[in-house]
């Protein structure tokens, strides 16, 4: 019970019922699609990047409450981060959903609460999901991206 | 005579069925999960293995294995034997009307496949079709698809409506001169759905049009006559009722299998073979190129042996009252409703919860002991169709208990709980 609590901790029940820039964003110039085959879970992220920047991200799209708020939180660390900087996020994000992460993720900030995936390693590609389709926006990846 | 399409309610009396001794069959049901006994509910992915298969299993490996059909020797012979008597089960198993027309395969899939890549390349070209329904598996989906890419022939789809039942007259209009094939599945893996397959097959046959039946999930649950239905084709999955992996039969009508290319080439397959002129094997060897999975095979005649002890009538019913329990107690949970309402039902209860996606419910489920299926179900056309992403699915089996049920509602609640 505990190891499910600390899955659905408040703020990512929050986030999966209330996501935040959950809309297509017009100004976008970078977008791609994520998918997850196995279970459904199907989202767009937008992104506008000007100089390197990311001005404005948002998404769309369907998926489980992990995924989903993953999204949702994403989007609200990467505005304002340079392409680098959300590389590095992402990768520090990754490791601590796979358990690979030394800390307990303090420097992702609000990001830290998805810690519990690691005990439910059927669940990273939830928590991934936004990611690697943001990740392939921002390289400019037509295909939509594939979790399989 | 059995029926495969009977109704549970009018089978008449027959022997008690003790699930609490059924259960005692299945060693691996007795384990806590997340401390809590396991309660399996993902019988329509695959069954547990009654004792009596995982040791014929064994004893094969332990004491008769060896190559079959060619050795002069004693462990050869029994191999042989052991193997062949399968064949001789399976065929009583479906009543088919000869062991010839029984085909080992690796399952439900590849038994699809062989008659697509066979019989439908060798009948099926340019602008004809093939007919199939809005619930069928992948595998009854995409080995036509396939065919029909090489062929530049058409893939049609008959409707379903909302409960999840094949729309018949849409279907019959669906047949036409250029159909060649039609293929259909027994009973839907994700909706439950029990398809009409006879009227199916009749009104293809008075067509000429010959059926193919994906059975993978009536084959565990409900009698299945292949010659009282008449179907031409029938597939079924050792491990979808309560064999092993990796292994199946296809069902053939001996006047198509005779007809037919091989499928594949190899040894066991030939009668003869120079660099210049092979000469084929008879039935059923034709289609069984190379060593085959002998373990396995004798894995599924213990399984065949098991269920007909139990008797299908008696499983049938079984499970018919647990989906029937469940179904009446998970659709009075509110916020939850059922996909999937066909008069016709069996084995399968496939649901989605408000606001809740049915990831998060197969893991909180999980927690709670409980193992069902969460996803598409490898029928995504039939996810488009009730315009959902994935659903939840319970689906039962012979070892099933309406406490088990009971938990599983508990569990549904206990989903709400954490979720909110």
């Amino acid at each position: 019970m505990s190891e499910l609590r600390e899955l659905y901790q408040e703020l990512i029940l929050e986030h999966s019922k209330k996501p935040r820039n959950y809309r297509v964003l017009d100004t976008a110039n970078h977008k791609a699609e994520g998918f997850n085959p196995l279970c459904g879970d199907h989202f767009t992220v937008y992104v506008d990047v000007k100089d390197g920047a990311i001005q404005d991200v948002g998404f769309q799209g369907s998926g489980c409450a992990i995924s989903k708020a993953s999204a949702s939180m994403m989007t609200q660390m990467l505005k304002g981060k340079t392409e680098a900087e959300a590389e590095d996020i992402f990768t520090r994000f990754h490791d601590l959903v796979t358990g690979h992460a030394g800390g307990d993720g303090e420097d992702l900030g609000k990001l830290a609460v998805f810690a519990g995936v690691s005990e439910f390693p059927l669940r990273v590609k939830c928590a991934t999901l936004a990611w690697h389709a943001l990740r392939a926006a921002l390289r400019g990846e037509e295909q939509a991206v594939s979790t399989e | 005579m059995s029926t495969a399409t009977k109704p549970p309610h009018v089978i008449q009396a027959a022997p008690a069925f003790d699930v609490e001794r059924v259960r005692k069959d299945f060693p691996i049901l007795h384990q806590k999960v997340h401390g809590k006994p396991l309660v399996y509910l993902d019988n329509a992915a695959t069954t547990q293995k009654p004792l009596a298969v995982i040791e014929a299993i064994a004893n094969y490996y332990r004491h008769d294995n060896s190559n079959i059909h060619r050795g002069v020797h004693t462990l050869s012979e029994r191999a042989t034997e052991a193997y062949e008597k399968v064949r001789v089960a399976a065929q009583k198993f479906l009543n088919a009307a000869d062991t010839k027309e029984i085909i080992f395969v690796r399952g439900t899939t590849e038994a699809i496949n062989l008659v697509a890549q066979s019989y439908g390349r060798k009948n099926v070209g340019s602008g004809d079709e093939i007919l199939i329904t809005a619930m069928e598996h992948h595998s009854n989906i995409v080995p036509w698809q396939l065919l029909c890419e090489e062929k530049d022939a058409k893939l049609r789809v008959a409707p379903i409506n909302d409960r999840g039942e094949l729309l018949l007259d849409e279907f019959e209009k669906l047949l036409g001169p250029k159909t060649k094939i039609v293929a259909v599945g027994h009973i839907s893996n994700a909706l439950g759905t029990i398809n009409p397959v006879r009227e199916i097959i009749r009104m293809a046959h008075d067509r000429d049009i010959p059926v193919l039946v994906d059975g993978a999930q009536a084959a565990p649950r409900i009698p299945v006559d292949v010659q009282a239905l008449d179907c031409d084709f029938y597939a079924i999955s050792g491990h979808k009722m309560y064999g092993p992996t990796g292994i199946g039969v296809l069902y053939g009508k001996a006047e198509f299998l005779e007809a037919m290319p091989p499928y594949q080439g190899g040894g066991d397959m030939i009668a003869s073979v120079t660099f210049d002129k092979t000469v084929y094997n008879r039935l059923p060897y034709k289609f069984e190129a190379g060593t085959p999975n002998i373990a396995d095979t004798i894995g599924l005649g213990a399984a065949i042996e098991y269920l007909n002890q139990l008797g299908l009538e008696a499983v049938d019913r079984h499970e018919a009252d647990l989906l029937s329990h469940a179904t009446q107690a998970v659709e009075s949970i509110p916020g939850v409703r059922v996909v999937g309402t066909a008069r016709e039902k069996a084995g399968v209860l496939s649901f989605v919860m408000d606001e809740i996606h049915p990831h998060d419910i197969g893991t909180i489920l999980d927690n709670e002991g409980i193992a069902i299926r969460t996803g598409h179900h490898c029928a995504q056309p039939v996810m488009q169709r009730f315009n959902i992403p994935a659903t939840a699915r319970a689906s039962f089996g012979l070892y099933n208990t309406r406490e088990e049920v009971d938990a599983l509602v508990a569990g549904i609640h206990r989903v709400r709980e954490v979720l909110g």
